[in-house]
């Protein structure tokens, strides 16, 4: 997190904090941004996204509730929650940056940082593990050249993350490139489907 | 049918009976099989008469636990002064369980229903659906099934025509096992982090947004559609064993076995039989060497008790072990037990929401213990310290995460000794390679 991102939310976090502060961060983050050369991410919750949110939030009885679906919104638009994303959700939902950045950090699966173009998760946990899910980790760390566990390749297209259960233990070894689920991969079979997505 | 493979004669299939079959998927397929029957059956039942029949059923909770379904929903207040809400447990994150993900996949509407009739019989206006969020095939499924169910007026505020207000919202998680845990669950859908609640309240008083809450597993819901239809007392007759353990159930096998799947089977069903006559037994030239019958969060069986087991409630725990979610996981005689007991640990350390200090010092000082062992540096006290450290992780943290660690570490290290032994006080030569 930029240390811009403090300016303006008034620190502690929980719930219910002021809406205006969150927007004054947002704007805040945005500047530093550039200012730094950093790319400015569009606004998420502008008026498609915002009729999106309001289709959300009329299914929960709090604002809140919709927390976790906004967080993935601004996913799927950007490819990362940024603290600008953070901020933006806040402000919509009249929530603290802090309060929305400790709800991001619990989740696994929202990104905190850019990631490569396709990311791809390895279920290693045991049922899987003795089928040779770690041997399907390495094949996809070569065939990528990503190299390392949570490095991102230096052509930037590929990040490579071992995973726990995924759900699918009885297709091992399954894993996830971005949002497709892929059942039964193996060692031998990592090259072709790395072809596939390049 | 032990999906992917073709169904075998020995199953009992209710819950898997589409499982394959694309078009039961459809709302058109569905009610060609009959489906909406019985959610238009129990929608004209009092919601006594649907709590009564499933009371009767003697369905149990199959996300884990094993509490009977009807009388987890009496427990909701009958005098509705709030909202009353249904959350649906479709998190299913524990290793070496992949049921319910068939279900969503295959029968999508044959959930939705189960969802409904809990609904009405519950009072609740509003369903949670709440789907792991590395799910994204059952959700897309999920989405268009439910879609299809509103535009034909099965859900909404007028129900089937029937003048109830029904509706299912799908509640994507984001990568958490704890989330399965019903508290965390709650949470996460209200906006926060996934950390478990201290009970009481319980969730029939106190649940989501505050308001009084059920509770239920994919599976579970999934069973009240077929129960209504058929009747409590013909579901009560599928029981091979043990009177309290009633219906069908669908074990996922996985691990070292030649035809892992989801296999729909009588309680009370031999788990030999289950392995050896419908998963195919071991691969070529491998023996078995142990089995986790509930997921991975129950004790390890040796292969000669995994023998002769019952696959029911009371058939587990007679064998110092649990049903749990029916995840059966098969390690052969290639599996290193010190590697794999130290990658389930691992889980749970990564998966711990560190609220309790038993639970997220214990796991992780388990990890970093089986690592030294395994680097060949373990010291001779070591496994002493372990069970010791699971005895200090057991039945007191606010929920049983760490409880589940300490259970495959304790059987393990009980009931394969040599194999940790042979690490220990040989130095860096014994170390795994
Ligand atoms: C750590 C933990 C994880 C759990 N994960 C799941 C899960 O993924 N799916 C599930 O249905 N139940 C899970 N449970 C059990 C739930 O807390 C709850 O008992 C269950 O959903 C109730 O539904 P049932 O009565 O129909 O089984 C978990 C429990 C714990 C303690
Ligand atoms: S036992 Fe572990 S997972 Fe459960 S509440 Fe305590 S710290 Fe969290
Ligand atoms: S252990 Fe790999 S999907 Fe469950």
């Amino acid at each position: 997190m930029s240390a811009a991102d403090g300016a303006g939310t008034g620190g502690a976090g929980g719930a219910g904090g002021s809406g205006a502060g969150a927007r004054t961060g947002a704007a805040a983050t945005a500047r530093a941004r550039a200012e730094h050369g950093v790319a400015v991410l569009p606004a998420v919750f502008g008026d498609e996204g915002r009729r999106k949110l309001d289709a959300i939030l009329a299914r929960y009885p709090a604002k809140s509730g919709a927390l976790l679906p906004a967080l993935w919104m601004v996913q799927e638009a950007h490819g990362w929650v940024s603290p600008e994303g953070m901020a933006e959700v806040a402000a919509v939902l009249g929530l603290t940056p802090a309060y929305v950045k400790g709800v991001v950090t619990f989740y696994t699966m929202y990104h905190q940082h850019p990631v490569g173009k396709y990311f791809v998760q390895v279920c290693t946990t045991t049922p899987c593990n003795v089928c040779g899910a770690e041997d399907v980790v390495a094949a996809f760390l070569k065939a990528t050249g990503a190299g390392a566990l949570g490095a991102t390749s230096p052509d930037g297209l590929w990040t490579v993350v071992e995973s726990e259960c995924l759900g699918a233990c009885g297709f091992a070894t399954p894993v996830m490139i971005n949002d497709d689920f892929i059942e039964g991969v193996t060692a031998e079979s990592v090259p072709a489907l790395v072809a596939r997505y390049r | 049918m032990g999906f992917p493979h073709p169904p075998h004669p020995r199953e009992t299939q209710v819950l898997s009976r589409w499982f394959g079959d694309a078009e039961a998927r459809t709302y058109a397929g569905w009610i060609k099989r009959g489906g909406y029957a019985a959610l238009e059956q129990a929608l004209g039942m009092t919601r006594e008469q649907v709590i009564e029949e499933v009371k009767t059923s003697g369905l149990r909770g199959r996300g884990g636990a094993g509490f009977p379904a009807g009388v987890k929903w009496s427990f909701m207040p009958r005098q509705k002064t709030k909202a009353h809400y249904l959350c649906c447990n479709a998190d299913e994150s524990e290793p070496g369980t992949f049921k319910d993900r068939e279900i969503m996949r295959w029968t999508p509407h044959q959930l939705l229903e189960g969802c409904a009739i809990a609904a009405y019989a519950i009072q609740a206006e509003q369903v949670f659906l709440y789907i792991r969020g590395e799910f994204t095939e059952p959700l897309r499924i999920m989405q268009a099934a439910l879609d299809e169910a509103y535009a034909r007026g099965v859900l909404g505020a007028n129900a089937m025509g029937k003048g109830v207000r029904i509706d299912i919202t799908i509640h994507r998680g984001a990568g958490a096992y704890i989330c399965g845990e019903e508290t965390a669950l709650m949470n996460s859908i209200e906006g926060k982090r996934g950390n478990p609640r201290i009970r009481p309240p319980f969730p029939a008083a106190v649940g989501v947004f505050g308001c009084p809450t059920t509770i239920n597993n994919v599976e579970t819901l999934s069973s009240v559609p077929h129960i209504i239809a058929r009747g409590g007392a013909w579901y009560k007759g599928l029981s091979l064993s043990s009177p309290k353990s009633t219906g069908t159930k669908l074990f996922s096998i996985c691990g070292t076995v030649a035809r892992p799947g989801n296999y729909e089977v009588t309680m009370g069903f031999p788990l030999k039989e289950l392995l050896l006559d419908l998963a195919g037994g071991m691969r070529p030239g491998r023996t078995l060497k142990a089995v986790i019958p509930g997921g991975s969060s129950v004790p390890i069986l040796t292969a000669e008790e995994a023998m002769d087991t019952l696959l029911d409630y009371e058939g587990c725990v007679a064998k110092g072990t649990m049903l749990g979610s029916g995840g059966m996981i098969v390690l052969d005689d290639s599996v290193d037990m010190v590697y794999q007991v130290m990658r389930l640990a691992r889980f749970y350390a990564h998966e711990s929401c560190a609220q309790c200090t038993q639970c997220r010092e214990g796991t992780a000082w388990t990890v970093k213990i089986l690592q030294r062992i395994l680097g060949g540096e373990g010291r001779p006290a070591d496994l002493d310290v372990l069970l010791d450290l699971s005895e200090q992780m057991t039945g007191r943290t606010i929920c049983v995460l760490s409880d589940s660690c300490a259970a495959p570490v304790v059987s393990a290290i009980r009931k394969f000794r040599p194999e940790f032994e042979r690490y220990l006080g040989h130095g860096k030569a014994a170390a795994r390679a």
